[in-house]
């Protein structure tokens, strides 16, 4: 039986760590909140874009961009967001194993992928992979900006245009509530027509300059706010997450300190019990 | 009757309400727009957005570029929210590929240091789930 001093620094430690993953789980039920305001903030924006794209694909109809053009698929791009940070649960593995599938799934039909990885987590899982990697920018933190975001998608919307990839996937994990999130793997190119019923009247507008010029910044425009979008909300996933997690930890660590304060006692009264009889016994043989 | 004038970026919302007049830095000059102006799509050059609300008040915004749509009633200034150039992001896309070689080649001492907490924290669970079972067998 472990003695009783070892217990007791025992408890001590495990309080230790319970008092911190408690700290985790509140902070990152505070900062929960605050990405979910972020998300909700970058809505109007992607919307509005989104009904302007409609208007300038209607607007000329015989001047087709390459974004909205369909290819033959030879070669594919992923986008990937992932958390920089770990103690999230499976939130990082879950998405990864999905990917994977449809990395599988696209080799057997000869189809090759380029990834774009945003966040340490996903880097550190497909270097190991035999993957071609040709974009990463990590440490995006927990308010992430459109700027940093720019040079990765640069680099996939570049090879879309010059043709080396024909298909531009993003994936990141989709909010559903606190307990459950979802990985998501969108079409980010080519751009889905707006649906015509979608424009709710039927008007144009005056372009200035032409509205085949303007298309090509909307178009950017329009899917740096997804991508944004889908990085905010990847955030919010990852506190959601990580909030599950440590509650997950403290009870555990709760549960410990019961066992271990159990264990304890019994020590403690083998120890008192023991005495007792020694000194029962030595009485008795005088 | 006023103009409804929303900002907005990717970020969030920049401002919102009734204005008499907008003025905005369009890609083919400075844009005044009055109520029931013709519906319009133009860029934005860097500059400023002014809002003249029906008090006579005005607000200024920086914007570094962005959409502008103009419907009769409204107008929506799709501000970006970073600077933007062919170059500047020629630059940064170098910068992601640049940090894709390091990833593979493993330099990168972030990884290093995520992938060592983890393991140690890994470890530390493993050493926890050792000792508590030792504890039950006794």
């Amino acid at each position: 039986m472990a003695s009783g001093k070892e217990i007791r620094t025992k408890i001590a430690s495990v309080k230790n760590t319970q008092k911190i993953t408690r700290a985790m789980q509140m902070v990152a039920a505070s900062k929960l909140r605050r990405t979910q305001q972020r998300m909700e903030a970058s809505r109007p924006y992607a919307e509005r874009i989104r009904t302007v794209i409609g208007h300038l694909s209607e607007a000329n109809p015989d001047y087709r961009h390459p974004y909205l053009d369909r290819r033959d698929v030879k070669r594919v791009g992923y986008i990937i967001v992932s958390t920089d940070r770990g103690l999230c649960g499976s939130l990082n593995v879950n998405m990864f194993r999905s990917i994977l599938m449809d990395l599988k799934r696209l080799q057997d039909e000869g189809v090759e992928a380029d990834l774009c990885l945003v966040g340490a987590k996903g880097q550190a899982y497909f270097r190991r992979l035999r993957t071609n990697i040709v974009a990463a920018t990590s440490h995006v933190g927990e308010v992430p900006r459109v700027a940093d975001l720019v040079g990765a998608i640069a680099t996939m919307t570049d090879a879309y245009r010059e043709g080396t990839i024909d298909r531009l996937f993003f994936v990141h994990n989709r909010f559903v509530n606190t307990m459950s999130q979802q990985p998501e793997i969108a079409t980010l190119l080519p751009v889905e027509p707006v649906d015509k019923a979608e424009l709710q009247e039927y008007w144009d507008y005056i372009y200035e300059p032409s509205a085949a010029e303007l298309v090509d910044g909307v178009l950017d425009r329009y899917i740096e706010s997804q991508v944004y979008r889908g990085v905010v909300e990847n955030v919010a996933c990852e506190m959601a997450a990580k909030m599950v997690a440590m509650k997950a930890a403290t009870e555990n660590a709760g549960k410990f300190i019961d066992q271990l304060q159990l264990d304890y006692n019994k020590a403690r009264q083998a120890a008192i019990t023991q005495e007792i009889a020694e000194i029962v016994g030595g009485a008795a043989a005088v | 009757m006023p103009i409804h004038v929303d900002i907005v970026s990717a970020e969030g919302d920049i401002f919102s309400g009734e204005a008499e007049w907008v003025f905005a830095p369009g890609r083919l000059g400075e844009l005044g727009i009055a109520p029931r102006h013709a519906p319009l799509l133009t860029e934005l050059k860097p500059g400023e957005v002014r809002v003249e609300t029906s008090d006579g008040e005005e607000q200024f915004f920086y914007v570094t570029g962005g959409v502008l749509e103009v419907q009769p009633h409204l107008v929506t200034v799709l501000a970006d929210s970073a600077v933007r150039g062919d170059e500047l992001d020629e630059e940064a896309a170098l910068a992601a590929r640049e940090k894709a070689r390091e990833v593979l080649a493993g330099r990168s001492d972030e990884i290093d240091l995520d992938q060592a907490q983890a393991e140690l924290v890994e470890a530390e669970a493993r050493y926890r789930a050792a000792q508590k079972l030792k504890g039950k067998r006794r």
